[in-house]
């Protein structure tokens, strides 16, 4: 059965203008969205097209200008129910640097939960296990300043799982990271969904990594431009490239040859099935 | 090379000290410091001085780190000695050259000040180096929290001041890494920082000093978005992880230095103050 967990009903955001200054354009409209309970969910779209004002809106950070935003039939715009929705759905930035609050790892981990008020010994079992989750159980006594970019968003991670939200939103969480921190990172994601079951929606510019998803939206211009599974998603090429995005590279390998009259069975997403597909081809000796 | 400042650091390592509750080491650590401005002879200085070196040792940090914390100092220190040297009067002449005169007392007056300076960073660090930032911004606010009855009417925490500290701490290092980022992308721009004279110099550096504002205040920005998703919302309802908890080490540690202190405040009245 599914169960709803983040619900947009027609939505529109704008951003507060600068006093003497014309009012600004909407960032976001009329959004409608479900976001169901365990589901992974990846956010594209290019600069400016509103993914981050979307993340904003599902944990009270924003509130709409007009339609209704809930999270397990919460109101975001009640003041009252602010916490409670930050207790359901956690947030993961950008920037690992600028959410770590704490000197030390393991404290830094414990800021969340301190915060709500719980048990000294309960947070010390939370804040063990999330480190552990994260894989960084061994490193929870560094000082975040040395670690790597990678690690230190996996700390800023276990914070948040030590909350023990129901959901995570993530917004660009690899952004700044090389590749192998991003690797990481994306395991991570990954394993919280499946393994933790948390309903998880990351914003990401990488199309490798959205394949990983379940379901796939398209922001663009602050209006949702297609939301499906990845394969659906990525079928159309031509209208993914206008509105300035990439495909995945085994997606555009396909795509290319398929220009040059070779024709790859499927729709192939990921690279593996892009090497098996190749090979077959030559097995059957068309080339 | 600024990463090596060494602020807020501490040793990890399994000593008395180390296991102390942080309250216990800032009470005695104003307590020492209060104790070695009393001083006024060599004999009280001296037990300081034994004390400093003991507590030193026991906190099985290594003495090269204390070494390093003291070097910067050096030359402050030497200039402090030797400004006493020509301005104290009184004691016998020891060396008189032209205008110059050295007396016994102004030497006496110079070791003294290395001294009580040394055993000063000694303990300050000592404290730093044993305690965790975490621990010693918790001791801090659950020592000044009496405090919050006075700040109220305000609108200020006692809480609030211990959280400022915490994220200084935090961003200290964060914070250097990005002005050595600044000065580098200035320096490609052809800035020049190292000529001139001082106001050239100084005038050299306001466009570091606006870019670090700027960055900051989007740091900040962010960071208090990143506290707020954590449902951050200041002192109140706020568990601890880690409890304080004053033990048997504390009792031990209390009752030696205040034994000890007890001493030197007897040897100062026993014998002749020499400064
Ligand atoms: N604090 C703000 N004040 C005013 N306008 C803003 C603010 N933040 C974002 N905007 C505007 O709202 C629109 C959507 O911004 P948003 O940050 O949601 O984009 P995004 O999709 O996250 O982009 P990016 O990929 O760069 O992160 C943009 O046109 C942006 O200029
Ligand atoms: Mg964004």
């Amino acid at each position: 059965m599914t169960e709803e967990f983040i619900k947009f009903e027609n939505v529109s955001f704008r951003y507060e203008n600068a006093e003497d200054e014309p009012e600004l354009p909407l960032a976001l409209k009329n959004i409608n969205l479900t976001v169901n309970k365990g589901e992974l969910v990846a956010v594209l779209g290019h600069n400016g097209s509103g993914k981050s004002t979307l993340a904003k809106l599902t944990n009270a950070i924003l509130v709409p200008e007009s339609g209704k935003v809930s999270v397990m039939g919460m109101d975001t715009a009640n003041e009252d129910l602010k916490y409670e929705i930050r207790r359901k759905v956690g947030m993961v930035f950008q920037n690992p640097d600028n959410q770590i609050v704490a000197t030390i790892v393991e404290d830094d981990v414990a800021f969340g939960p301190e915060n709500l008020g719980v048990e000294p010994d309960e947070i010390r079992i939370r804040v063990d296990e999330s480190l552990k989750a994260v894989e960084m159980y061994e490193m929870r006594q560094a000082e975040p300043h040395n670690l790597s970019g990678g690690q230190k968003q996996r700390v800023a991670i276990a914070g948040i799982l030590a909350m023990q939200t129901d959901g995570i939103v993530f917004d660009e969480p690899t952004a700044m990271l090389d590749p192998r921190g991003r690797q990481a990172v994306m395991d991570t994601i990954l394993k919280i969904n499946k393994e933790q079951g948390k309903t998880v929606m990351f914003i990401t510019h990488f199309m490798d990594e959205a394949v990983l998803a379940d379901r796939v939206i398209v922001v663009n211009n602050g209006e949702i431009m297609t939301d499906g599974t990845p394969q659906e998603v990525f079928s159309d090429i031509g209208r993914l490239k206008k509105v300035g995005l990439d495909v995945p590279q085994a997606r555009e390998l396909q795509y290319r040859l398929k220009e040059n009259g070779i024709d790859l069975n499927g729709n192939i997403l990921f690279e593996d099935e892009c090497v098996k597909a190749i090979k077959e081809l030559f097995q059957k000796k068309v080339l | 090379m600024i990463k090596d400042i060494t602020i807020g650091q501490y040793y990890k390592a399994d000593s008395v000290l180390h296991k102390c509750d942080p309250r216990t080491k800032l009470i005695l650590t104003i307590a020492f410091i209060v104790v070695i401005f009393l001083c006024k002879n060599f004999f009280s200085l001296g037990l300081m001085a034994a004390l400093t070196v003991v507590s030193m040792l026991i906190s099985k940090v290594p003495v090269k780190m204390f070494l390093k914390s003291m070097k910067p100092i050096i030359p402050l220190v030497l200039l402090t000695a030797i400004l006493n040297v020509f301005y104290t009067t009184g004691g016998e002449v020891l060396l008189s050259i032209w205008k110059i005169t050295i007396r016994d007392k102004a030497i006496f007056t110079a070791i003294f000040i290395a001294i009580r300076i040394f055993c000063l960073i000694i303990i300050s660090s000592l404290l730093t180096y044993t305690t965790t930032p975490t621990m010693l911004t918790d001791g801090i606010e659950k020592l000044l929290k009496p405090l919050d009855f006075i700040l109220k009417p305000f609108n200020f925490r006692v809480h609030t001041l211990a959280m400022m500290m915490t994220l200084a701490l935090r961003f200290i290092p964060t914070l250097i890494e990005e002005i050595d980022k600044i000065m580098n992308a200035q320096k490609a721009r052809g800035a020049d920082l190292e000529s001139g004279g001082i106001i050239e110099r100084a005038k050299a550096l306001i466009p570091i000093i606006i870019p670090l504002f700027v960055s900051s205040f989007r740091r900040a920005y962010e960071l208090a978005f990143a506290m707020d998703c954590r449902c951050y919302t200041g002192g109140d309802g706020r568990t601890r992880m880690k409890r304080m908890k004053f033990s048997l080490c504390d009792l031990f540690v209390f009752l030696s230095f205040i034994i000890i202190f007890a001493g030197i405040v007897f040897l100062n009245i026993k014998f002749d103050a020499v400064i």
